[in-house]
């Protein structure tokens, strides 16, 4: 666990001491906080809309700006998972640090582990960032703060699976422009898959929509823990690192 | 320390190490010889635990390479050829990271930093990036991390490449000033570094082990008799060389005498004398007695330059086929 910390740190610090983390950090900043501006005054709109009717609609901040947001940011996420982790390995892999990493005292879990948990924090930060937007509400409103924990939560879990897979594409190349666009791919497939659902209600657009991290990310914005979602989370988290032991363990039979 | 049985690693099309076995004992430093391509880094690779082999055992102060990696990487210091560096990194910030990858902590994490910092002459470039480094400081930040937890064994692979004359000298005086507390393999493919610096030399070719023996006895084993080298001036004007030659033959103890090249009024030869007749103060009498003047006499050892041609072959030279091995050894 000590190596892992390490590990984690290491690649933390990495992060913040070039531009990438600032980045990142910024542009998610700028983009949700538009989203939120967006959300909120559309929110006023329909209030207004509504009096002026003179009919009563029922109005809800939790349904009507935090849950869009929420989906939203699920979908913004999908386009930074890919600049956290196209480095991760591929970096390494050029420059030959690899070695050092392999021929410490460290077992590979840690080294992978470290890794992944530094850019689940980094994802962390990025998100928290934007509960900013989100204290206003509190501040002139009364929406109810559960739900809006438990998107959060839902935002950090898809991000952790989408994370791992990432990390896996890392370990394939020493280009990190490779390893970036193949991640993007990915998480744009992953998204893209839910689509189908639309049109098609067989067994196999049901098996392809369910393979959407999209789909289950929607409990998660209405402020429901589903364990169902939980579970295809987490277990494609696993997958993914475990992906990523193996092709770590190939690179020392293959290099 | 070190014991390599059997050896080999086999790669899809070819064979970079081909049953090698060797042994290294503790506190020795052990020049590992080899043209590009020949299986050095491999072999290093695999004493690390960066690759397993394909078959043979490799151990490491008692440890198996395969069974208990863990055990074998605590006690081993690593420099690649390319130093791993982290370039975005402070030259102290890396050498505590890695100092705690290694299992430091603490004060005593702190003392070590300072002491790899002191003993490699990197205290002045203590706070700077690693990325704004000259090759030289790189290479030496590179030895400092190897030697961050006192391993028992350094391996360096090719510690010299890329410096300049300067550097070199200093990094080999730190590499042998390390001996005796670290067991040392260092490969090269350059003879005088191994002729410098090592005790014992692995000579390996293709893969292959060539010879295993310390540097003493390669010298002399291929020496037989000793070999001097006269120069001789004429005193006013031209200087008859086949007179000279004449006259050195005539020296008893002398078996040979080759004539090398003649510049303006001096003239230098090859002397080779039977097994332990030392004909030196002869060969200077001679000439002296002759009217000649004597401009130079001295031993030519016989270079490990030689040693190697005569048990690699000449085929080493070939460039094409040092380059194929070389990329598929890669």
């Amino acid at each position: 666990m000590r190596n892992v910390l390490i590990i984690c740190g290491k690649e933390l610090r990495s992060y913040f001491v070039s531009p990438i983390a600032y980045l990142l950090l910024t542009m998610f900043a700028v983009i949700m906080g538009f989203f939120f501006w967006n959300a909120l005054g559309y929110f006023v709109f329909m209030g207004i809309e509504s009096q002026m009717r003179g009919e009563m609609f029922p109005m809800n901040v939790n349904e009507q700006v935090i849950r869009p947001l929420l989906s939203n940011m699920s979908v913004i996420g999908l386009f930074l998972i890919p600049m956290i982790t196209m480095r991760l390995f591929a970096e390494e892999k050029r420059t030959g640090t690899i070695e050092l990493l392999a021929t410490s005292p460290v077992r590979d879990t840690e080294v992978i582990l470290g890794k992944w948990l530094a850019a689940v924090t980094l994802y962390g930060c990025i998100i928290l960032l934007t509960a900013l937007n989100f204290v206003f509400l509190f501040r002139y409103g009364n929406p109810d703060w559960k739900p809006l924990a438990i998107g959060y939560l839902g935002l950090l879990l898809q991000a952790a699976a989408l994370l791992a897979i990432g990390t896996f594409i890392s370990t394939l190349t020493k280009n990190q422009i490779i390893a970036g666009a193949a991640t993007f791919g990915v998480c744009l497939l992953l998204w893209v898959l839910e689509w189908v659902s639309g049109y098609e209600s067989a067994t196999w657009a049901q098996v392809l929509s369910y393979m959407s991290v999209i789909t289950h990310f929607e409990s998660f914005a209405k402020g429901v823990i589903n364990t169902k979602d939980a579970v295809f989370y987490v277990t494609l988290t696993f997958l993914g690192l475990f992906f990523t032991a193996r092709s770590m363990e190939s690179l020392r039979w293959r290099s | 320390m070190i014991n390599v049985k059997e050896l080999t690693k086999r790669y899809a099309r070819n064979t970079a190490v081909d049953h090698i076995s060797f042994q290294v004992e503790k506190g020795q430093i052990v020049g590992f010889l080899g043209p590009n391509g020949a299986g050095k880094t491999t072999t290093m690779r695999i004493l690390t635990c960066f690759l397993p082999p394909t078959s043979g055992t490799a151990t490491v102060a008692g440890f198996d390479v395969l069974e208990q990696p863990l055990e074998v990487k605590k006690r081993i210091g690593y420099l690649p050829e390319m130093p791993p560096l982290y370039v975005e990194m402070r030259t102290d910030e890396y050498l505590t990271f890695v100092g705690k990858l290694k299992g430091l902590r603490g004060s005593e994490l702190r003392q070590r930093v300072d002491a790899v910092c002191e003993r490699c002459a990197i205290v002045d470039v203590k706070k700077k990036l690693l990325g704004k480094l000259s090759k030289g400081y790189r290479q030496r930040v590179g030895l400092a991390q190897a030697i961050i937890h006192n391993p028992d064994v350094l391996i360096l692979d090719e510690p010299t490449a890329g410096l300049d004359p300067k550097q070199i000298n200093e990094t080999r005086d730190l590499i042998k000033s390390l001996a005796g507390d670290h067991t040392i393999i260092l490969s090269t493919h350059i003879l005088t570094e191994v002729e410098q610096t090592c005790q014992q030399v692995i000579i390996i070719n293709k893969g292959k082990l060539v010879a295993t023996d310390s540097v003493n006895n390669l010298q002399s084993r291929a020496r037989g008799a000793e070999t001097v080298l006269v120069e001789v001036g004429g005193r006013n004007g031209d200087v008859d060389s086949a007179a000279v030659q004449r006259r050195l033959e005539k020296v008893t103890g002398v078996s040979r005498v080759v004539f090398k090249e003649k510049r303006k009024n001096r003239s230098s030869f090859e002397v080779e004398s039977q097994k332990n007749r030392f004909a030196r103060g002869d060969l200077a009498r001679a000439v002296v007695e002759s009217g000649w003047d004597l401009n130079e006499l001295r031993p030519t050892a016989v270079s490990l330059e030689e040693i190697f041609l005569q048990l690699t072959g000449e085929q080493t030279a070939a460039p094409a086929e040092e380059t194929a091995t070389k990329g598929a050894g890669k």
